[in-house]
This record gives C-alpha cells, structure tokens and sequence, in this order.
C-alpha cells in the first residue's frame, strides 16, 4: 500500500511514534510539522539530537544524566551538601529540581524493588547511596519514592540499610494534596493524611 | 462475553504509557488478568495498588482472550499499610506468591478467604508481626492444599499417634511425633504447635519463623523451583523481621535456650 511518501519519512514516522505521548498519527503530524519548518525547527532538533547522542552520560555521582559527569547539579558550589534527596528515577529528580523547592543534592535509585518484575535490592543503586552517605558527611536522607507499596517497601529497605550510618532517614508526607476535597479522597489518603496530621 | 465480581488486586504490571495490565483475585474464578485502560489515570493510580479491594467487569470476544477489566474502588486496604514495614512486607509476599503459583482462571475460594483474612489481620492498629507471619504461614499452607500439595499435619507418619506432634518430614509432608523423629531430628523440619488445629501452640516470633521457614521449603521445592521461580524477597523481610525480634527476645529474657521453646 502507497503511503504518499519515501521510506526515509515513512522511517522518521514510525520512530517518532515509538516515543512517550505519540502515536502513528501524531508522529506523521509531527513530521509534516518538521518539513514544513526545516530551517527554523528541524535542522536545529537534528543538531540537538546529535549533540545529546554524543555528549549524554549518567552522572557517576547521582545517577542523573547530563552532559557532564559529574552532572551540574552535583558539582554546583551553591547547593546544600548534608542533604540527600533519593528519587526513583532521573523523570522523578528533574519533577523536584523544576520545583524549586529543594536546594540539596539528589541520588537515583534506578527504581524500585519489585518481586514480580524481578528487581531486587542488587539491581538498583542502594549500595552506591549507603558509600555516599558514609563518605560525604550526609545530615539527612529524604526518600521521595512513590507511595506506592513498591515504593514504600523500597523506602523501608533503605532505612534499613541506612541505619548502620546513624544518618537522619525522612520520608515525604502522605495524606491530603493542595485543592483537595476531603469527599473525593479514597479511604487509602485519608487515612495516611489523618495519620501524618499536625498541631495548629 | 461479560461477568462481574469482587476482587482483590495482586499485581499491576505498567503497560504501555497510561494502561497495565492486572491480576486479580476473585472468589469465583480465582485468579483473573485484565487489561486496565488508563491505569495511571487520577482516578485509577491509588486503586490498582496489591491488596485494594474492586469491583470488577470483565469484558472479552471470547473467554480465552485476556480481556478488559473495569475497576471500582471498594476498599482502599494498601494505603493504611504503607507506613509499616512489616505489614507492607506481609501484604507484598502474600499478593506476590498468589500471583506467581496460582492458575489463572481456577477457583480457589479457600485462597480468596486466606488473603481476606490476612488483610483483615493488617487493618487492625497493633499487630505483632508474629501474627502475621503465622496468617501468612496459615495461608500458604493452605496453598499448598489447593494446589494440591498439601500438608498431612493431623497424626504421626511413623507411629500414627496425634500427640505430641513436633516435626514435618521434609520428604512426604507428613507430621512426625517427638518420640519418633528423635533419631532424625537433624534432617526434621520443626511443627510450629500453632498449626495444629486443636493441640494449638502459641504464636511467638520463634514459631512464626519456623513456621515460615516450614512452608517456605515445601513451596520452594514444590511450587516454585519447577517453574524456575523463587520466594518473594518481601517474605525473606518478614523473616528477617521476626529473626531480628527473637534476638532481642533473647537477650531480653537472659538468652534463654530458644531451641527448648520450639519442641
């Protein structure tokens, strides 16, 4: 069957639609959208596209990718060094930096443990966290996992093995997110959030 | 092809961006997988969490087919767990082993019962975590049972005595009396007395461990090596947990003979 263009376009396509949120459709969009903006669009995406294929790298520090390693949040001067903030993975740790809110240094666990999918403690980076905290003079560990119950077993786990340093171990609350409705919320949240509650 | 029924949710494996694919435990099918679409929708994210409750529609052409599950909330039970590492840990191995050594699509309502009860052990606010190991032992013995393994726990392999039962024979499954099993003792598996029905025992750390550590054996040898698969780590934490206690037991009572307690 003709589908109106060369196979280079048809490849473009079809690679496209394999990334997050595209489809065979919104890929075709996609490229169309690129022919038509050669020079002000596509030529720069080509460019960009190769830079980051030659330059990016995990940061051996944290786990973050970037195109330095160390990555440039680990080797800036200006963030707090006695406070680590574990994250799932690299999507998790630029959702807190874009934030704003936390000014320390991040480390990515690379997931979380899970029987089913056959991820155990070897497979993620816990041994790398337990070294750094030993060797960075770390005050406190914040472990912003999912709450989830593979995140939650994960975020027990690490304690566990957080123990031996005598480090600070927090975790980020659970309970009533901002705008909502107390008669929407699952009796899973409720129950976190009455848990977790504070003094006025 | 279309049925409804509750269930309790095992396991949910991402699929794709926004949908999974899920196992569920129901009392009339046993376990069944369905296709979730928008699994990590608002709506959806907390509910398909390993031990939640749901009401459940199936919907597919044919009844070999893997279907779409339509999933409402009825009790949110993960949630309240998360914040204990020995309630997670019993939760997570007890939905990981149902998940791993159950047939899809054949009843099982003595394992749907099981799993009912050991969430209803971890609803409540101060459980030891000796009782739930023993719930979750209790409910892989009867594992065992309905994949047709079972224990023969109600008299002695060699003399045929119901008294005094302190062992399992590690070959048959079989119970073996004190007196019996004392030249063997060595190669024996310690009877935890809390699983003998009207000789119940009590349930300590020390019984609960030896009580997992009997089941644990028969399902690894049994269930889960000839399909290539291995224990739940979450099951090895709870051990560990229990391992832990019995330790400071110990040195609590003055480091009493542990092993004395267990016969």
């Amino acid at each position: 069957m003709s589908t109106g263009h060369a196979p280079d376009i048809d490849r473009l396509i079809q690679l496209l639609g394999k990334l997050p949120g595209l489809g065979p459709r919104s890929a075709r969009r996609a490229v169309l959208h690129l022919i038509k903006k050669r020079d002000p669009l596509l030529v720069p995406l080509a460019e960009a596209l190769a830079t980051v294929r030659d330059r990016v790298r995990t940061c051996s520090v944290c786990g973050n990718a970037d195109t330095v390693d160390p990555c440039s949040l680990c080797a800036d001067p200006r963030r707090a060094t006695g406070t680590l903030c574990v994250v799932e993975d690299v999507a998790d740790l630029w959702a807190l930096d874009r934030s704003d809110l936390f000014t320390g240094r991040y480390h990515v666990l690379g997931g979380t443990l899970s029987a089913l999918d056959g991820i155990g403690p070897d497979d993620l980076s816990i041994a790398p966290l337990v070294d750094r905290v030993r060797r960075e003079a770390i005050e406190e560990v914040i472990l912003a996992l999912n709450a989830t119950v593979d995140g939650q077993t994960t975020a027990h786990y690490v304690t566990e093995r957080l123990a031996s340093t005598g480090v600070r171990v927090t975790a980020l609350a659970h309970g009533l997110p901002v705008g909502g409705e107390l008669d929407y919320l699952d009796d899973g949240t409720l129950a976190a959030a009455l848990q977790a509650r504070k003094s006025l | 092809m279309e049925w409804q029924d509750t269930g309790i949710v095992l396991a949910a494996r991402r699929h794709g961006e926004g949908h999974a694919i899920v196992d569920a435990l129901t009392p009339g099918r046993g376990r069944t997988r369905g296709y979730v679409r928008g699994a990590t929708s608002r709506r959806l994210r907390g509910v398909l969490e390993p031990g939640n409750e749901v009401a459940l529609t199936w919907r597919a052409r044919l009844e070999q087919h893997l279907g779409a599950f339509q999933v409402e909330l009825v009790r949110a039970r993960a949630g309240p767990l998360l914040g204990d590492p020995a309630k997670l840990a019993t939760l997570s191995a007890a939905c990981t082993l149902l998940t791993l050594t159950l047939p899809e699509g054949e009843a099982h309502a003595g394992a749907f019962g099981a799993l009912r009860a050991v969430l209803d052990l971890l609803a409540g606010l101060e459980v030891a975590p000796e009782a739930m190991a023993a719930a979750l032992v209790r409910l892989e013995l009867g594992l065992l049972g309905d994949l047709g393994y079972g224990l023969d726990l109600s008299r002695c392999a060699a003399t045929g005595t119901t008294a005094d039962l302190v062992y399992v024979s590690p070959r048959t499954g079989r119970a073996v009396s004190r007196k019996a099993g004392r030249p063997y003792r060595d190669k024996l598996l310690p009877l935890p007395g809390f699983l003998l029905g009207s000789q119940a025992g009590p349930v300590t750390a020390e019984t609960a461990g030896a009580g997992l550590r009997l089941t644990g054996f028969f399902l690894e040898r049994l269930v889960l090596h000839p399909a290539d698969r291995t224990l739940p780590d979450a099951r090895g934490r709870l051990a560990a947990l229990l391992a832990a206690k019995v330790g400071s037991d110990a040195a609590t009572d003055g480091g009493d003979d542990a092993s004395a307690r267990t016969e």
